[in-house]
């Protein structure tokens, strides 16, 4: 069993109003060295068996399909735990 | 023999029956789909309503999206059918790819409902034929993703091509980019917006009846084709 993580983020010409919100509160805080934040969503998938590029892929199109809108959001796949 | 729309059920639609009373109203026959059939039977038009579908766990309408019957109305859209998707059907047509651009996050991150102003900017397509070009009506909006995002180009194009089909007017109520409230495909058969007409049809209950041209605009284009 391989762990592959997916991270997905707003591109970065997407207004992130959360991002906003959170930097905003860091600063209420105190935490004046934090100047900007951008909230992202981490997916972990687990895949059946050896990790082979064919399957690899697979993730990648999942990502691109139903993970991210392409639209709006850049997404990252990166092997966590080979099998 | 009437005209048939269909209206769809997602798990997590809100406002399916509300559509369904606006066709009726208008003098249509409303048709019940459930997201799990495959086929829209014999319907002459489809209506993507409000609510959350699946919970918009994912993104708004993300999961809805890969409904089995959407399938059918991706092809029927496709074809000609007339499709018209409100607040979550809007995202549903803009994750399906049927319609451009995305709905993000309101700006300001409050969710908002209240009687929103806007102007008829496309009167040509399938839904807005009963409007006048620039006519002020008052539909309600109610939504937290309603903020409707593009690249400069897209947006640049729609404009160019009348796919801007309602424009927010006062104050915009979630930062959507250059006011719009609402778009259509290139063939203009294919509308979503973020307000609700099927909530303004009648007195007793909405801020005004105007929600109801485009349920009347769709059933006398179907007729008269």
């Amino acid at each position: 069993m391989a762990r592959v993580v997916v991270d997905v983020m707003l591109k970065p010409e997407i207004l992130d109003p959360q991002g906003q919100a959170v930097v905003a509160a860091l600063s209420r805080l105190g935490f004046d060295s934090i100047t900007a934040v951008r909230q992202g969503k981490r997916f972990e998938l687990e895949v059946d068996g050896e990790l082979t590029d064919a399957r690899l892929d697979e993730v990648r199109q999942a990502a691109g399909t139903l993970l991210a809108n392409p639209v709006i959001e850049d997404f990252d796949v990166r092997v966590e735990t080979p099998a | 023999m009437s005209t048939r729309i269909g209206v769809v059920t997602f798990p997590g639609s809100l406002d399916d029956r509300d559509a369904a009373r606006a066709v009726r109203l208008a003098g249509g026959e409303p048709v019940s789909l459930w997201h799990a059939d495959t086929s829209l039977g014999d319907v002459d038009a489809v209506v993507l309503p409000g609510g959350f579908s699946y919970g918009d766990y994912l993104r708004a309408g993300a999961i809805a999206r890969f409904a089995p019957i959407m399938e059918s109305i991706i092809a029927g859209a496709r074809d000609g059918l007339p499709v018209m998707g409100i607040c979550n059907g809007f995202q549903v047509l803009c994750e399906s790819h049927l319609l451009p651009g995305a709905l993000t996050r309101n700006a300001h991150l409050h969710f908002r409902n209240r009687a929103q102003p806007m102007t008829v900017e496309n009167t040509e397509t399938a839904w807005t034929g009963d409007f006048q070009p620039g006519q002020r009506v008052v539909i309600p909006i109610k939504n937290i993703d309603g903020r409707f995002v593009a690249d400069e180009r897209t947006l640049d194009e729609l404009e160019a091509r009348g796919q801007v089909v309602f424009r927010y007017t006062g104050e915009n109520p979630n930062g959507s980019m250059r006011d719009i409230a609402g778009v259509c495909n290139a063939a203009g058969n294919v509308v979503g917006m973020m307000p609700h007409p099927e909530h303004a049809v009648e007195e007793l209950t909405g801020a005004s009846v105007d929600g109801l041209g485009l349920f009347t605009s769709v059933l006398r284009k179907l007729v008269a084709a």
